[in-house]
């Protein structure tokens, strides 16, 4: 898997899965968490990434 | 405390060893022996997913015991958070990784990651046993 997008989405997906189903109760709760918590992983290392991009040393 | 109440205090308490034990061991088996079928496949599934890419990704899975590299003992205590597959990785070969594969940082990251999410899961069945946690 030599995709850097595709690393980070399948990592955000699991880790997210995980905290989801650790830190909420119900199924409901579970799927909104996750997603929110799979959206923060996702645009946040994009963002660092794009702001970082001037300095690739 | 009466004779009953501290028999039932030995056998929560031994179930709650039981449950860290299995816990740590497999990903999710802690939760599958309190009950908790759906959340331990889920943990269970997504842990060894973590696990089983990384090890894919050519991470090394290197014993390190030693204080002269305290990162480096971090790392492995990390890696060794996930238990038996940890083993069953390096009793099958995967021990050295591949430093020059272009996945190998990754493939670190996911099965460090993997390791100390099973730590979590731990402590979660152990709330569970006791019954600080609900479902």
């Amino acid at each position: 898997m030599r995709s850097h997008l595709l690393n980070l989405v399948v990592f955000s997906g699991l880790v997210s899965t995980v905290f989801a189903t650790l830190l909420r109760e119900t199924t409901r709760e579970r799927l909104r968490f996750g997603l929110m918590a799979f959206a923060a992983f996702v645009l946040s290392t994009l963002v660092i990434g794009w702001l970082t991009n001037p300095f690739p040393r | 405390m009466s004779e009953t109440s501290a028999a039932s205090a030995a056998r929560d308490s031994s179930r709650t060893v039981a449950a860290g034990l299995m816990a740590w061991v497999w990903p999710g088996l802690g939760h599958l022996f309190l009950a908790r079928r759906g959340k331990g496949l889920v943990l269970m599934g997504s842990i060894l997913a973590l696990f089983v890419m990384g090890v894919l990704m050519d991470s090394r899975l290197q014993l390190h015991l030693g204080i002269e590299d305290p990162l480096a003992l971090l790392f492995s205590a990390a890696q060794m958070g996930i238990g038996a597959p940890y083993v069953l990785a390096r009793l099958l070969g995967y021990e050295a990784g591949l430093v020059t594969s272009p996945t190998y940082e990754y493939g670190n990251t996911f099965t460090a990651v993997a390791g100390l999410l099973n730590i979590l899961v731990l402590l979660d069945a152990l709330d569970t046993a006791r019954g600080v946690r609900g479902k």
